[in-house]
């Protein structure tokens, strides 16, 4: 029995003692708050470029926007995010003295780059044939996109959008060092004090859990998409 | 070719457009702060006995004195616990009223930020695992972990002048290096008196700290460049905890 009590101590020591589970919530609630506000930013840009790109194709006079569109995907994928995030907070949002609204507006523009391409290849897997189809029945060009390409692009683009998110939950953890209290860095706090690194075990749990969560909603909401396709 | 090169040079401009913005960063006068009702001091919470976090909340000598601040002026105090090594960054931005994280004066730092009249002394201490010989130790040639961006780091161990180091590893925090040396990574770290005393204290059995002799050093509080007002206010309060004892007290309390 004494081993069992020993391991009590153990975890006791580690997580409950001196409300370390309250440095850990808090750590993971920054964490959610980063990567919902991260993915809400991502979506809203990438679908903004991936429409930008699809409607400017061909037509000179938006060639700056699509131009721009093309700038911003090659600066932000060809960048570390850590170094993104450093940019962000030292250099462009110096005025604001909050960290966790920077590492959201950080990871957002880190992830809508992302999301516009994946979005962009789920648009162009589809024939060319139902565009060719769908306009000379008279349908218009965002008619066209709205009707016929986005509802079948979306079967292509949902997995790969999942994955997305995945990486970018696990990303949030560099957030730490423009001065977040992320899950990562909850961690960091307490081995300060503890000088036990199996808090890290504990951190790599709560990821864990998190990313299966969300798999298994992507996957729920895969399946929900597939039914039309049964007939 | 010519296509890269014109993107490059927009994205130039829009980067010196955004660093425009940037030089009109955010002013931490005393108005501001008693607008906003609160004092932000930024600080690493792993250099005890000065800042460390105890039930999930930052503590320390340096969180008292804030708090003296603070009530002078009326605000309730907002601890921010960040790294080390970007917190003068962080003052020089704005991002933050007052830094006071045991940071020892330098002329490179006081380049950046405006400093408060020194309220500590200290000097470098060296930790080594226990059992060894302080008399005999010598730091040249020697594996030594540091954190990033503090005086053991860039005056002592990473300056060839100082010490000849076979290598200098760098990290978040001195308590990261010591856990590291415990795991024979590293053979020794440097770091200021207090904090090593504290860490050898924490980790008694397996590791010693000596002083091996260095110049002694100031703490003070940094404040954005030209912030005289709040600099006045800190200096008023550091000085009457000074007469009055109260940091020597502070410390014990702590360590």
């Amino acid at each position: 029995m004494e081993w069992l009590q020993s391991i009590g101590d153990y975890f006791y020591n580690l997580l409950i003692a001196q409300e370390r589970y309250m440095t850990i919530l808090k750590g993971l609630g920054n964490t959610l708050v980063i990567a919902a506000a991260a993915a809400v930013i991502g979506i809203t840009l990438g679908m903004l470029v991936a429409m930008i790109k699809y409607f400017c194709q061909g037509r000179k006079a938006f060639r700056p926007l699509e131009w721009l569109c093309n700038v911003y995907v090659t600066a932000i994928r060809g960048t570390p995010v850590m170094v993104q995030l450093f940019i962000w907070s030292l250099v462009i949002l110096t005025s604001w003295t909050n960290a966790l609204p920077i590492a959201c507006i950080g990871f957002g523009f880190n992830s809508g780059a992302y999301v516009a391409e994946i979005i962009r290849a789920g648009i162009a897997a589809i024939d060319p044939g139902q565009e060719e189809a769908s306009r000379s029945l008279g349908l218009s060009k965002a008619a066209t996109m709205r009707y016929i390409i986005m509802p079948q692009a979306i079967k292509n683009i949902l997995p790969a959008l999942g994955n997305e998110f995945i990486v970018l939950l696990k990303e949030t953890s560099v957030a730490g060092y423009i001065a977040v209290n992320d899950l990562t860095r909850a961690g960091s706090i307490i081995k300060t004090v503890t000088y036990d690194g199996n808090i890290y075990f504990v951190i790599a749990l709560i990821y864990l859990a998190m990313v299966m969560g969300l798999t298994k909603l992507l996957k729920l909401l895969e399946r929900r998409l597939a039914k039309s396709d049964k007939g | 070719m010519k296509k890269v090169l014109k993107a490059l040079a927009l994205l130039m401009a829009a980067v010196l457009v955004l660093a425009c913005f940037a030089g009109c960063s955010g002013q931490s006068g005393l108005d501001q702060i008693k607008e906003k009702g609160e004092l932000v001091m930024l600080t690493n919470a792993a250099f005890p006995p000065f800042e460390y976090v105890e039930n999930d909340e930052v503590v320390g000598v340096d969180i008292d004195i804030a708090n003296e601040i603070a009530k002078e002026l009326g605000v309730k105090l907002t601890v921010q616990n960040m790294e080390f090594d970007l917190i003068v960054d962080y003052i020089k931005a704005g991002k933050g009223d007052m830094g006071a994280a045991g940071m020892t004066v330098t002329d490179e730092r006081k380049q950046q930020v405006d400093f408060s009249v020194e309220y500590i002394t200290s000097t470098q201490y060296v930790i080594v695992p226990a059992g060894t010989d302080t008399e005999t130790f010598e730091l040249d040639g020697k594996v030594i972990g540091v954190q990033e961006g503090t005086t053991g780091d860039v005056y002592y161990a990473d300056d060839p002048d100082v010490i000849k180091a076979k290598e200098v590893k760098k990290y978040k925090s001195a308590i990261d290096a010591a856990a590291d040396m415990l795991l024979g990574r590293v053979d020794c770290v440097i770091i200021d008196e207090l904090p090593a005393k504290k860490i050898t204290a924490q980790n008694e059995g397996k590791m010693i700290c000596y002083d091996p002799g260095y110049e002694p050093e100031s703490y003070a509080i940094a404040v954005q460049k030209g912030n005289t007002e709040l600099l006045e206010v800190i200096n008023t309060v550091l000085q009457r905890l000074m007469d009055e004892g109260k940091i020597q007290e502070y410390v014990i309390n702590h360590s």
